[in-house]
């Protein structure tokens, strides 16, 4: 059937900001998605809140809205867009919810728009427990026993009838945001009352555990000719239990037969037709180990985290092809992009494995919780392909930018035996290296299948590896072993470190011996049809299929895999420079192994390889391709950390040169710099050793912020006020960092903090904004909120800005983009912080708002055009009218134990977008998009420490005159109470009684908390309770005063205020 | 132990050896199922290949009992790039390897396998052999090129007598044995038939002697050519009472009926390649092993009328006959191992016999 004609416009949904369990998947998708129905002539207009998007530039849509992802903005788009048709599957969850909403609110029906892909009702019966299980029965398919309850009372009720462990699933959320496994009543009626407050509709599934069942999924797609595919089957390596997102998993399944998989087929396809959908889909189901029998667990009835796996499992654009069937074409009429020869009426077939690896933020939150189960807390993920199961677990393990390169962990090897079987009950992130330490002592698969209940297939392979390891061990430069070691997929820096020689030694010495990896295509098909998808893989075979060509080649290295620190606004500055390239006229070659993302979408580059991002496997793709050099700058500090070794080797790095980025990013180098470009920075200096810091600390005078050098995102950085926390910092941060960086130990300024981005071409910069952030120094600053045009600072103190960034591009001879950081001090000192040698996290924020594609520009600087051949003179440029505020948004209900304190070390997972003609408009949208709720009425309780009293009754002040009612902690109370405030006492943490501050938090009764840290060691755990309690209630917690103060400016904006004639004094 | 596999092309691969020694010169065709190999090794359809398996990891399961497709594998080799010797499932009794070997099957892995497949899929398929390392290449090569077709696969594959597997209750058919899978029997007992299997050199008269309401002619490995007298035993029948043919079944039918058979340049070997379904215009996803497929062109004049059809090449993959209740499919509809869309073609059947 060729597409439908009735319909021209066709309003399609977002995913808004990245949080854990909803990352950079959807712009790959939604950005696909959008270029399919523009390719099918329609006229495309989006919505989404995520500046950091690809799918945000304005080219990707015929209308692009960066606004927030509301009922009230969505229809706004509606009234004034007017589009024939929705499309939200591809948004995630949140399309989904959005697209519900609107169709329940009438406006799609008063406005004629109908709803592509997946039908409302499909919608309804997949995510309403309720109607799901009636669906499966009616089908026929089988789910556990459960039931839905919407009452804590209701559950414990049906776990006595069922028994125990059960499972509780909030209807509704992400990620499988607030449920949980729950042994005994004491836990149920916890994670049940949090679940029903979590799930918009207030309602729970609970469900009787299936823990330790195999976990299957299949990603399969429908055509309105019921044509319908497996696109592929995948198979988690732990078991039902830990979330899908947070598993290792690998494609297509390996532990099933036949019969299985054409039951789970069979199953999958049923469900899929039975919702009538047209689009992709995700089944996940329980497979018993013991018998056929199995569960339907849920379905996702839009594209997923999953179909992006899937898709860059497969090289089947999932995304894409659903997007043209929801406007009617059918798949055996579409050509499968992949292979060009044949048709999208396909099922895959691979003839390598893949693997995903899962990639935590416990490296910036050691404090939390690490232990795995339903809820997800993985904030992105690497996949790796390999010929074998071995080789592709290897090259996942080493592309985790963990600082692991094996299936070996220090910390993990130097516990006892009891510590790690301990550990191993825990099932915590790092239970692959327990079980891989634990069988490297001897410790039998049927003793660890007994804990883990993990299939036996993937404990046999992890042991044959530790095996090998012993053959490696006792054969030193061996090359039979050598050659049989890297087939299997051992990195040469393990082997290296295993011989007790350099890894340059053992790279030298395969390449003397012919032992070097050939590539291979990636192309549905196992080389059954012809394919040129320039899509690659390495692994130790025969015949090599990347071709090398004549064209001017350049490499681009990727960003791997999102953590905190950097996320897909690195992807962002990626994609734009590939094109930039290919535009040029270069063959634009990338390396990465983020599955998620828009850059490992092959149509994208002219090749891409999708490899670890080590010098090893890079090295591979530069012997092979000879490319003119390798661009570091967009990758984040990935690709930043390689341009030493990769200089070493004699390549040749594009833009900003070595010696450069060195010179931004060593402390000794840099003060130099500054000090000759005489342009002031905060006193500090760089400690080897802690009580080389203790004196420097002493001699600038404390407060001082104390961090590693050569760290993205904050990492283990630290605001310290007294010797005995620096030491304590001292002790614990440098192991953490556990490479021979030193530590910095600057003097803390308090003031006002702004950044800017620029680009230089060697010689002149130009700077697109200037950005200030409403949080004072001492909040990391992809935490806070920034706003563009920066709206208190002065003419001066902008024109040193723009001086001094001038100055250090000059000065350092950057060629490409760059970052720095500024103070301005009270009296409008500017202390410039940092420079980051490199494109940054608001690069693409600042893209979109200043209309100045910076990734682009720089690109070409890097290429040798300069700034004024394309156009751009020497300063900043002029700001416009329009106001742009750019507000982070956390995970922090999903991360337990996590302290919710925002400070110098990065907590963020994404930020929203918000733009108006005013701040204050600017900003509610902004927040609003962020998650932040706005009500003009309510409460807010305050709690703060002693020096923030006089600062936070300003606020209550404020927050009283417009009608909101103040709550306080005993402290707090009195000072504002003292102050002619009317005040409601909050009784404190450990008091029983109904007035508990956490149990006033907990019914809801106020919108917003107010926080500060306190220095005193006896309330500061009172205060993390406050502040997790508040995260886990989904109540806005401000930690910054300056935070609460923009909040209530926004409230202000919208509200009156009533003060009576007395009042009206000065 | 090292073990070469030698093409006819004079390529040569290294790899490891293992399951069976006993080395015989096979059609190297690549099968492109990524999981069922122990269903594809025992079908008995491969009888003269050797198989290759696109996808890299084989045996991670084992082998169990109860997922044959015939007691004794056919095929002449197996070709992998790794195969499992710790494998997982709660079936599972014992590895691919101790199989292979107690079946005498020669195996042979750490093979890039995908570069044969391109090649087959490039040039063809080719002969190919196993040898033990240090074999006398130049001689083997020319074996290969000078070796024939192996032209009596149904006469070793088919069942040598006659024998019934009772029902009751459902229609009685003749299952015209040309190598027929498990799968197969295991539909029509589902569908209550009374079935009576013959040999493929079965008689005529012994065929109506048992009063059959149809016949079904089974896959198997080769092509109509090698086996006339089928042919025409099936013509006479068709004139008689309901035909159903599978893959070889299917291309005697054709045969039978005055349709030619041609070759393809490698076939199709899947479990999972789709086809169209042209009354219902819908993909349907179907088992494959064929290397030959039936000509359009001459199917007009031989009254027969396309029903399926391959969605990439397009190739005749089913056939009604315009007057006679006969009618032919290329694909495993019994699927085992691979999709099973097309069950469906088993109760037209019955239906068929049922008028």
């Amino acid at each position: 059937m060729p597409r439908r004609e009735d319909i021209k416009k066709i309003l399609v949904i977002g995913s808004g900001p990245i949080v854990i369990g909803q990352a950079a998947e959807f712009d790959y998708a939604g950005t696909q998605a959008c270029q399919s129905l523009k390719e099918e002539g329609y006229e495309v207009v989006l919505i989404n809140s995520n500046p950091a998007t690809i799918m945000t530039d304005t080219v990707v849509a015929d209308r692009v809205y960066i606004e927030p992802l509301t009922l009230d903005f969505a229809s706004r788009i509606i009234y004034k867009e007017r589009p024939d048709a929705i499309l939200g599957s591809l948004g995630g969850q949140t399309g989904l919810n959005l697209v519900v909403e609107l169709a329940e609110t009438g406006i799609l029906e008063e406005y004629g728009v109908e709803v592509l892909g997946t039908a409302l009702d499909a919608i309804e019966k997949a995510e309403d427990r309720d109607k799901f299980r009636e669906l499966m029965f009616e089908i026929g398919e089988p789910v556990p026993e459960s039931v839905i309850v919407h009452t804590t009372e209701e559950a414990l009720e049906f776990a006595a009838g069922n028994g125990y462990p059960v499972v509780v699933r909030p209807a509704f959320t992400l990620g499988g945001t607030g449920g949980g496994f729950a042994h005994n009543e004491e836990e149920l009626s916890t994670i049940c009352e949090n679940g029903l407050k979590i799930s918009p509709a207030h309602q729970c599934l609970i469900e009787k555990s299936i823990a330790g069942y195999k976990e299957i999924e299949y990603e399969v797609m429908r055509d309105n000719a019921d044509n319908a595919i497996v696109v592929c089957n995948m198979e988690n390596v732990d078991p039902v239990g830990v979330h899908t997102g947070d598993s290792i998993v690998v494609a297509p399944t390996q532990t099933l037969t036949d019969r299985e998989c054409g039951i789970m087929r069979a199953s999958a396809l049923k469900i899929i037709r039975a919702l009538k959908i047209c689009g992709g889909c995700n089944v996940q189901l329980a497979l018993d180990p013991q018998s056929f029998k199995y569960y339907v667990i849920e379905v996702n009835p839009r594209v997923s985290r999953s179909s992006a796996l899937a898709s860059k499992a497969t090289g089947y654009p999932i995304a894409k092809l659903a997007a043209k069937v929801a406007v009617g074409l059918t798949l055996d009429e579409i050509i499968n992009p992949v292979t060009k020869t044949s048709y999208a009426c396909a099922e895959p077939c691979i003839d390598y494995v893949v693997a995903k690896f899962p990639r935590f933020p416990f490296d910036k939150f050691p404090k939390a919780d690490r232990s795995l189960g339903t809820q997800m807390k993985a904030t992105g993920e690497v996949m790796s392909i390999g010929r074998t199961f071995d080789e592709a677990i290897l090259k996942a393990v080493r592309s985790l930018e963990m600082k692991t390169d094996h299936l070996l962990k220090e910390d993990v090897e130097k516990l006892s035996d009891e510590e790690l079987w301990a550990k191993l009950k825990d099932s915590d992130d790092e239970r692959i290296y327990v079980i891989t330490a634990l069988l490297r002592r001897g410790a039998s698969v049927d003793d660890i299948f007994d804990i883990t209940e993990m299939d036996r297939f993937f404990l046999n392979k992890f042991k044959s590896i530790v095996e090998y390891e012993k053959v490696i061990a006792a054969n030193k430069m061996d090359v039979d072993v050598l050659r049989t070691a890297k087939k299997r997929g051992f990195s040469d820096s393990y082997i290296a470190r295993v011989w007790g020689v350099d890894e340059r030694e053992i790279y030298d010495f395969r390449k003397e011996k012919g032992i070097t990896p050939v590539y291979k295509m990636v192309d549905t098909c196992a080389g059954e049809y012809v394919s040129n998808t320039p899509y690659l893989y390495s692994t130790y075979e025969h015949e090599n299929e990347s071709i090398r060509n004549d064209h001017k080649k350049i490499i681009v290295l990727g960003s791997g895999p999102i953590r905190i620190g950097q996320g897909v606004e690195f992807d962002y500055a990626t994609v734009h420079c590939i094109k930039t390239l290919h535009e040029c006229g270069y063959e634009a070659i990338i390396i990465n192994n983020n599955p998620e993302t828009v850059s490992t979408d092959y149509s994208i580059s002219d090749k891409l390889y999708f490899e670890p991002l080590t010098i090893e496997d890079v090295m591979h793709v530069i012997d092979l391709e000879q490319p003119l050099g390798v661009i570091v700058q967009f990758g984040g500090q990935t690709a930043i950390n390689l341009a030493d070794k990769l200089v070493e080797r004699g390549v040749k790095i594009l833009g900003t040169s070595l010696e450069n980025i060195d010179r931004a990013e060593d402390r000794k180098e840099f003060e130099e710099m500054l000090k000759k470009l005489d342009i002031p920075q905060p006193t500090g200096d760089t400690a080897f050793e802690v009580e080389e810091a203790v004196k420097i600390a002493n001699r600038i005078g404390y407060p001082v912020l104390v961090r590693p050098s050569y760290v993205l995102g904050g990492r283990a950085m630290e605001i310290v006020h007294n010797d005995e926390d620096l030491r304590v910092y001292m002790a614990t941060a440098v192991k953490e960092i556990s490479h021979d960086a030193p530590i910095l130990v600057d003097k803390y300024i308090v003031g006002k903090e702004c950044e800017v981005d620029a680009v230089c071409d060697g010689k002149n910069v130009f700077i697109p904004g200037i950005m200030e952030h409403i949080e004072r120094a001492g909040v990391h600053s992809g935490d806070s909120i920034s706003v563009y045009p920066a709206p208190t600072l002065s003419e001066d103190v902008k024109k040193t800005i723009a001086d001094y960034a001038i100055r250090i591009g000059k000065g350092f001879e950057f060629i490409g983009l760059f970052n720095i950081q500024f103070i301005v001090d009270a009296d409008n000192k500017v202390y410039v912080l940092e420079v980051n040698p490199r494109s940054s996290r608001t690069v693409p924020f600042l893209s979109k708002i200043t209309e100045v594609p910076m990734s682009h520009v720089a690109t070409k600087c890097v290429l040798g055009h300069s700034l004024a051949e394309q156009g751009y003179e020497e300063g900043v440029k002029p700001e416009g009218s329009r106001y742009f505020v750019k507000a982070p948004v956390f995970s922090f209900a999903k991360l337990r134990s996590v302290d919710t304190t925002l400070g110098p070390e990065m907590k963020s997972t994404g930020e929203a977008l918000g733009s108006d003609i005013t701040l204050e408009k600017a900003l509610y949208k902004a927040l609003l998009a962020s998650g932040v709720k706005v009500p003009l009425r309510g409460n807010v309780l305050i709690t703060v420490a002693n020096e923030d009293k006089e600062e936070a009754y300003k606020i209550a002040k404020r927050f009283s005159d417009i009608g909101y009612g103040i709550y306080a902690t005993a402290g707090t109370a009195k000072y504002l109470k003292d102050k002619g405030l009317y005040v409601r006492e909050a009784a404190k943490v450990n008091d029983e009684g109904k007035n508990n501050v956490l149990d006033i938090i907990r019914r809801g009764r106020v919108n917003y908390v107010v926080n500060t840290m306190s220095e005193d060691k006896n309330t500061s755990l009172d205060g993390f309770l406050i502040r997790r309690v508040s995260a886990e209630n989904n109540i806005s917690c401000f930690t910054s005063l300056d935070t609460a103060e923009a909040i209530l400016g926004v409230v202000e904006a919208q509200n009156f205020t009533t003060i009576s004639m007395n009042e009206m004094e000065g | 132990m090292k073990r070469l596999l030698i093409l006819e092309d004079g390529s040569v691969y290294e790899g490891i050896g293992f399951g069976g020694n006993d080395f015989r010169i096979g059609e190297l065709i690549f099968q492109t199922g990524m999981c069922g190999y122990q269903e594809t090794i025992s079908d008995m359809s491969y009888y003269g290949q050797i198989i290759m398996m696109t996808f890299p990891a084989i045996g991670s399961v084992g082998i169990n009992r109860d997922d044959f497709e015939s007691m004794n594998p056919q095929l002449f080799g197996l070709v992998v790039k790794e195969y499992c010797d710790a494998p997982s499932n709660f079936r599972s009794e014992m590895t691919i390897d101790e199989y292979m070997k107690l079946k005498n099957i020669p195996g042979i892995c750490d093979i890039d396998t995908r570069e044969i497949t391109r090649k087959i899929r490039d040039n063809g398929v080719m002969k190919a052999v196993m040898a033990d390392e240090g074999a006398d290449v130049d001689k083997i090569v020319k074996e290969l090129k000078e070796a024939k077709d192996v032209t009596n696969g149904v006469s070793v594959v088919s069942a040598a007598r006659p024998y019934t597997i009772p029902n009751r209750g459902g229609h009685k058919v003749v299952l015209l044995d040309l190598g027929a899978k498990y799968a197969l029997i295991r539909e029509l007992n589902a569908r209550d038939c009374d079935i009576v299997s013959m040999p493929y050199d079965a008689k005529i008269e012994d065929i109506m002697s048992v009063n059959p309401d149809g016949v079904i002619v089974s896959s198997g490995p080769g092509v109509p050519d090698y086996i006339p007298q089928t042919v025409e035993t099936v013509k006479q029948i068709a004139a008689k009472m309901p035909v159903l043919g599978i893959g070889l079944g299917h291309q005697v039918v054709a045969q039978a009926m005055g349709a030619k058979v041609n070759e393809m340049k490698f076939g199709h070997h899947g479990n999972s390649t789709p086809i169209v379904n042209l009354e219902k215009n819908k993909v349907e996803f179907t088992a494959q092993n064929h290397r030959f497929d039936v000509d359009e062109e001459s199917m007009k004049a031989a009254g027969l009328k396309v029903t399926h059809r391959a969605l990439n090449d397009k190739s005749v993959e089913g056939f009604v006959h315009e007057s006679l209740p006969v009618m032919g499919v290329q694909f495993n509809p019994e699927a085992a191992p691979g999709a099973d869309d097309t069950m469906y073609i088993f109760d037209q059947f019955i239906e068929m016999l049922s008028k």
